[in-house]
């Protein structure tokens, strides 16, 4: 049998309210030649207008793409789950849009893709779990767990809204503890 | 509660095989990723705890066949989704489109009938629907039964009509609908110029010609191959100078189509090029 790397192929973010500054945080301090993509599954509102990648363009050296149906993933690219969709993974280099019904009354899902990922990935996969007010993504990040992938969450304490990682630290086994300010120098260092 | 991992990747290839070797229904193009959450997650609701139950279910049971086809696709749709998009519709291809004595538009993969409604009160505003034809089309006979009827969950109308506000609706749009007690039921004048019928994108030929095809939301579950496919069919039913409507995350970009075709600004919506 092949040996398998563990070397970390994606990054995924899920978040909720209060992520958005978390993420501003990271990118500002982010390692301009990370040899994985990132992946940020956010919660949005449906209608949405395209502000949230042009502003996440600002603060990020990486080129910022907001998801397509049947976009190719490619390392060292930061990408959106778009606004009403789920994301899924078809390969580790193809993923697909579903826009089936909300899950945890949310769409995207961050439950959705952490699965997803986790299944295809397997433990290349990291998956990170910031500020929220509900518990979606909980559950994803313990079967981003039970397939070898690594666990990060926002400490609860520094989040502006501590239910989603105070959950997640309650019920999953987690690698590792990050803060707003710490999350960019954890993924440099992978 | 996320749905549970019953069937297995192979698995999942026999079962696509057993159907439509059975019932002649052909998913194997469809996407893997969707095709296998919603495997689970008929697998969930309807309390199958092995693959083997499910399999022999199917295999044996043709009723339960239609319960499987109808949960297998998604059916999720809205009035006026995305409203952005109708407002295109009603302020810049309606006026193009009312040059024509008759306006034949096709929305492929109607599921449930909400959009199929949203263009037949497009058309009436824009004084064009005398003179319409709207053809929705489904794979799936239940969520045409149901379009049919033209009964929707009261609950979604507030949705429904901010939706209608956003894209560009003047009246009241409660004037479209009589309330029950939690459900409408649209004005039959909506449904006199619709024409339901089944029709499967993976199987079927092209059944008439159309100067507007809308399929949003619908090509996301088919893989590169299939939407190709469903892309040259389109195109075999739209006139010339036609419009084909997608998605607000689908793209004709990567079809070889493409050339033939012109993007209206940076919406979702191409015209065919008068190429003859």
């Amino acid at each position: 049998m092949e040996t398998e790397s563990t070397n970390t192929k994606l990054v995924v973010i899920g978040g909720s309210a209060g992520s958005l500054q978390v993420i501003l945080e990271m990118l500002k301090k982010l390692n301009i030649e990370i040899e994985f993509p990132i992946l940020l599954v956010l919660h949005r509102k449906a209608h949405s207008t395209n502000i949230l990648p042009l502003l996440l363009q600002q603060f990020s050296a990486m080129e910022v793409i907001e998801i397509e149906d049947k976009t190719e993933i490619e390392n060292n690219k930061l990408y959106i789950v778009p606004a009403d969709y789920h994301l899924l993974f078809e390969s580790k280099k193809l993923m697909s849009l579903d826009s089936s019904e909300k899950m945890n009354y949310s769409r995207p899902s961050i439950d959705v893709t952490f699965k997803s990922a986790a299944e295809i990935f397997g433990k290349n996969l990291v998956g990170v779990l910031l500020s929220g007010a509900n518990a979606d993504g909980v559950e994803g990040l313990a079967y981003i767990k039970k397939n070898g992938g690594k666990v990060w969450i926002q400490d609860p304490a520094t989040a502006e809204v501590d239910y989603m990682p105070q959950h997640a630290v309650d019920r999953v086994e987690y690698d590792q503890i990050i803060t707003p300010g710490n999350l960019a120098d954890f993924i440099n260092k992978l | 509660m996320l749905e549970p991992s019953i069937v297995k990747d192979e698995e999942i290839e026999y079962l696509i095989k057993d159907v439509y070797e059975m019932y002649g229904y052909d998913f194997s193009e469809y996407s893997r990723a969707s095709f296998k959450r919603r495997v689970n997650r008929i697998c969930l609701i309807d309390r199958f705890t092995s693959f083997a139950e499910l399999r022999y279910t199917i295999l044996n049971d043709p009723e339960y066949l239609k319960r499987f086809v109808e949960e297998i696709t998604v059916n999720v749709t809205e009035m006026f989704r995305d409203p952005q998009f109708f407002r295109i519709l009603r302020d810049k291809i309606l006026p193009q489109l009312g040059t024509y004595p008759l306006i034949r538009v096709w929305v492929a993969g109607c599921s449930t009938g909400e959009e199929a409604y949203s263009m037949a009160i497009l058309l009436k505003e824009a004084n064009l629907y005398h003179k319409s034809l709207i053809y929705g089309t489904d794979l799936n006979p239940s969520v045409l039964e149901t379009a049919r009827a033209g009964v929707f969950p009261l609950q979604q109308m507030k949705l429904y009509s901010e939706n209608y506000m956003l894209s560009g609706g003047k009246k009241d749009f409660s004037d479209y609908y009589t309330a029950n007690y939690d459900s409408v039921r649209f004005d039959k004048s909506l449904q006199e110029k619709l024409i339901l019928s089944t029709h499967n994108l993976v199987s079927d030929s092209s059944f008439n010609s159309f100067q507007l095809i809308i399929c949003r939301n619908v090509l996301i579950y088919f893989d590169r191959g299939l939407q190709e496919r469903v892309f040259r069919l389109f195109d075999n039913s739209l006139e010339n100078l036609g419009f084909l409507a997608l998605g607000a995350k689908e793209t004709l970009r990567f079809s070889n189509l493409d050339k033939n075709y012109h993007q209206v600004e940076d919406q979702k919506i191409w015209k065919k090029l008068d190429h003859n």
